[in-house]
């Protein structure tokens, strides 16, 4: 019986290893999917066309926010960065982003609300206020068609790391992880609709089901209220650190923003 | 098989007004209320998508039902596949047999993260329900 054990356990231990790596299995990189190739015909044109892209207004807006002098400094966007299309290239693509002072990573939000209050003298924009949502359009579009680059380094690993487990951790009356869904089961139907594998390709991004352009803190906050959890507050950390996670699991996939989703 | 018995129900849950069970094997044999549920008050929870939200993850023998889930097996022959027993814990808290399993442990307040304000200290459906689901789950015969 001892020895039935002996060769049984070192079997039983590559099995149980086999279950626990399917378990948290990651989508490889090779088979990523973004959210756009499971639209509509009709709702990828919408995206595709900046004329009927309904978030091109807001990029609009945000272009005219840029060279808005604000604050008591009466400073604008343009006044230190000039024009965005060659200073902000690539930009939004690498948030969120170390920053130094925070000791922590910043979502671009709360970079551009930085800037806001040390350089401008301004209050901060409120999260999903039109002009915060129209600045992140603005420089998410200087992106557009650049592969997310987010940085895994000694700085933002254990961020990274925070966010992975936010991501596979069980929550809400329902107790489920975004794990349960946007890994082992996309692909499949929730109800009626095809779960995708959650990349924030797109963020901000115009949803017809919104009506209106929503960053990905709204979109966690859907997820998170459909699990029955509850919300984090805007601009918390376990937000930030799940945004991490979710772009660096996303990195090296092109960047839509402003996206259309349905 | 051997019948383990365990308590079911923990003392901070049964303080929440979940009532205490006792799981043999893989199955919770006796009714919750201590009365058999009604098979079609069961129905109406299992296909009310705010109440039962069964259909969000399975699909059933509902051809009238449109957006119907594909992430977990098909309510269809339910009660061919499953004991009434068997068929309570896995309404009860399915975890217990699988821990990985996505179905929602709907009668369990115990080891849970962040539940909404709203939810938090009840149960996703109350044992008089729970009894009709399993009422009605029977009737899925092949």
């Amino acid at each position: 019986m001892e020895k039935r054990l002996r060769l049984v356990a070192p079997a039983l231990a590559i099995v149980l290893a086999a279950i626990a790596s399917l378990a948290f299995a990651e989508i490889p990189l090779s088979q990523r999917r973004s959210g756009y190739e499971q639209m509509s015909r009709e709702v990828k044109a919408m995206q595709d066309d900046d004329t009927s892209n309904p978030a091109s207004l807001s990029v609009l807006d945000g272009e005219a926010l840029w060279t808005r002098r604000e604050g008591s400094a009466q400073k604008s966007c343009a006044d230190c960065h000039h024009d965005a299309e060659t200073s902000m290239r690539g930009v939004s693509a690498r948030y969120p982003a170390f920053d130094a002072a925070k000791r922590r990573p910043l979502d671009i939000e709360q970079r551009i609300n930085l800037c806001r209050t040390e350089k401008q003298q301004a209050t901060p924009l409120p999260f999903e206020s039109r002009d915060l949502l129209a600045l992140t359009a603005y420089l998410g579009k200087q992106s557009r068609g650049m592969p997310i680059a987010v940085i895994s380094d000694d700085d933002t690993k254990p961020f990274i790391e925070a966010g992975r487990q936010i991501y596979a951790r069980r929550q809400g009356q329902l107790n489920l992880s975004c794990q349960n869904c946007h890994d082992d089961n996309a692909g499949q139907k929730l109800a009626g609709v095809e779960l995708p594998q959650g990349h924030p390709t797109g963020y901000p991004l115009y949803r017809l089901e919104w009506q209106s352009l929503g960053s990905l803190q709204r979109r966690l906050r859907n997820c998170l209220f459909g699990m029955r959890a509850e919300p984090y507050a805007y601009g918390a950390d376990e937000y930030v650190d799940l945004e991490l996670f979710l772009m660096w699991r996303a990195r090296g996939m092109t960047v839509e923003t402003p996206a259309v989703r349905p | 098989m051997v019948a383990t018995l365990m308590l079911g129900a923990s003392a901070s849950a049964r303080a929440q007004g979940v009532r205490p069970y006792t799981v043999v094997g893989d199955a919770i044999p006796a009714s919750l209320t201590g009365a058999p549920g009604d098979p079609e008050r069961g129905l109406k929870i299992v296909t009310n998508r705010q109440v039962g939200l069964c259909l969000l993850c399975h699909s059933g023998p509902y051809p009238e039902e449109r957006f119907q889930g594909t992430m977990a097996p098909t309510l269809a022959g339910a009660g061919t596949r499953w004991s009434e027993g068997q068929l309570r814990l896995r309404m009860v808290d399915a975890a217990r047999i699988s821990p990985e399993t996505i179905m929602p442990p709907y009668y369990r307040v115990d080891g849970l993260t962040r539940v909404a304000p709203g939810f938090r200290g009840k149960t996703i459906l109350t044992a008089e329900q729970i009894e009709d689901v399993v009422a009605y789950l029977k009737t899925l015969k092949n």
